[in-house]
């Protein structure tokens, strides 16, 4: 029995250690072709990165502003429960501001993309996959990471930050509807209360985090759809797995950043 | 004068045979999927791989194709191995090959058109008024010209799989690999892929491998045929030298007898279907 269990751990760390391998390599052979390729004369797919940018970054811009928005209100709502029982609710701006800033913004923003962008590229790449297509472009002497790889993770990377910045500000927003029309603060001194708590740290932070945030989503997502083998419910297996994993690695990659942000402070 | 002798090496290339292939191997999970097979296939020859499902045909094509690296053995194409030639050289060999996969690997997201200008638009300098005109052209041989703007998923089943060939004929390939290329037709349409593909040989040249469970259009379009079973080749020669051939699993295929009393040739079947599927 206990042989059993210790077989059947050692085989799941051993798959999902090669899982790792696989993304990190990944990551390797397309940072190689976005740093070095240029240099070596291939080119970088611009067209295909804008179009990778739009889906990832336009596409998702409702979305985002309306869970930021909505986060905002939310996140007002409860901390004036408590600040209003020290009597410092004006405190509220700064904790909104802060809390969406450095934390929320980049981790809603992260999730909403690997739940809208993320899924597509697995579900996308792993119909490649099976359907030959992938193997097509081999054939013909294109490079699958420099044409599928790269222009998801460059619309992907420059999506993000774009995106967060974006909910700080409707989720900042969110929190002064709130604050202005339930806790009767003044509008004027909710914005000086919030840009007078926030740094520039403060929002660079959370940009610096959406980059990495993207990578991950970008790589997991790819290299789960480039790793799908067997038929449409593979595809379907895949996209569930890329989902969850990109998820989880981002909420380990947010908690490492944190952590080194608060020690550097 | 002096000769470049990048050149010479090229021309060489194009007068040795156009495919090598000597001792591959390949196993799966402790079966034998290829033994030790032997293959040249010269220039402008059309050669045709007969199997049942599951003898280890797709596999050969994909080693062939360097989609797939065998446990032992080597595949020379013109001369280069897919797998061990530094990248440039690959890149510019890959130029010269078209692969018309079995179910067509047309990409979705791309209209016929676009499917087709595909490769020329990455490995050509020519102008898109000349990529036009070279993509109408290509799906004028196949039937095509009026669908340039439809999506695959907007064709039929035969027409994917004539775009399939005007895609890989985009770049006049010296190497044209078909995977069953007339499966699941009717038998109109396949034998319009049959005098296509015979029209390929006699007006571009181009050596033609077609893999194939289809006994009618092999024996049209073959200058040889080769039977695989069980990752080994019973036989390999010209159409008349195959149909005269006794051994008794190329007779069982040509007279589409049924193998009896072999349920371990069924698992075989079994399991290297599931790989071949799996890949």
């Amino acid at each position: 029995m206990l042989e059993q269990t210790l077989r059947h751990v050692g085989s799941m760390v051993e798959t999902r250690l090669a899982e790792v391998g696989r993304t990190a390599r990944l990551a390797a052979s397309a940072a190689e072709r976005i740093l070095i390729g240029p240099w070596r004369g291939e080119r970088l797919r611009l067209r295909s990165t804008i179009a990778q940018l739009s889906r990832a970054g336009e596409g998702s811009l409702p979305l985002v502003a309306m869970i930021a928005f909505l986060v905002g209100m939310i996140l007002a709502l409860q901390s004036a429960h408590t600040l209003r029982q020290l009597g410092t609710v004006r405190l509220v701006a700064d904790l909104v501001a802060l809390s969406i800033t450095r934390e929320l913004a980049p981790l809603i923003t992260a999730i909403l993309v690997v739940g809208r962008v993320g899924s597509a590229i697995a579900a996308e790449l792993g119909t490649m996959r099976v359907s030959r297509e992938v193997d097509a472009l081999v054939v013909m002497g294109f490079d699958p990471v420099s044409f599928l790889v790269v222009p998801r993770l460059l619309g992907l990377v420059l999506a993000l930050p774009c995106l967060t910045l974006f909910a700080d500000l409707v989720g900042i927003l969110g929190g002064a509807v709130i604050a202005t029309t339930v806790l009767g603060l003044g509008v004027p001194g909710y914005w000086s209360d919030s840009l007078a708590a926030l740094r520039l740290d403060d929002v660079w932070s959370g940009v610096i985090k959406s980059l990495c945030f993207g990578a991950i989503t970008a790589l997991v997502c790819c290299q789960k759809g480039l790793d799908t083998r067997g038929g449409a419910d593979e595809v379907g297996r895949s996209t569930t797995s890329a989902v969850v994993r990109s998820i989880v690695l981002v909420i380990v990659a947010d908690l490492v950043f944190t952590a080194w942000f608060y020690l550097r402070e | 004068m002096t000769v470049d002798p990048v050149k010479q090496i090229r021309a060489e290339r194009r007068t040795s045979p156009a495919i090598e292939v000597r001792g591959l191997r390949k196993s799966y999970l402790g079966r034998t999927v290829l033994d030790g097979i032997d293959l040249t296939v010269e220039t402008g020859e059309t050669l045709v791989i007969l199997g049942g499902s599951g003898s280890g045909k797709s596999t050969l094509l994909r080693c062939m194709l360097g989609l797939e690296r065998p446990d032992a053995g080597s595949v020379l194409l013109q001369g280069v191995d897919l797998l061990s030639a530094p990248p440039r050289e690959v890149k510019e060999l890959r130029q010269r090959i078209g692969m018309a996969f079995q179910g067509s690997a047309l990409f979705g997201s791309l209209t016929l058109a676009e499917n087709v200008d595909l490769p020329l638009e990455e490995f050509t300098r020519l102008p898109l008024s000349t990529r036009r005109i070279i993509v109408r052209i290509k799906l004028a041989l196949v039937g095509l010209q009026d669908a340039l703007d439809r999506y695959p998923s907007e064709l039929s089943g035969g027409m994917q799989k004539r775009a399939a060939f005007a895609r890989a004929m985009a770049l006049d390939p010296d190497l044209l690999f078909c995977d069953e290329p007339s499966s699941g037709l009717d038998p109109v349409t396949a034998a319009g892929l049959d005098r296509l593909l015979v029209n390929l040989r006699e007006v571009f040249g181009v050596t033609l491998v077609v893999v194939t469970h289809e006994l009618q259009s092999a024996f049209a379009v073959a200058d040889r045929l080769a039977l695989i079973h069980r990752g080994r080749f019973r036989v390999m020669g010209t159409p008349d030298e195959v149909r005269a051939c006794q051994d008794r699993v190329v007779r069982h295929f040509l007279d589409r007898v049924p193998e009896e009393d072999d349920e371990d040739d069924e698992r075989y079947q079994r399991l290297i279907r599931g790989w071949e599927s799996e890949r």
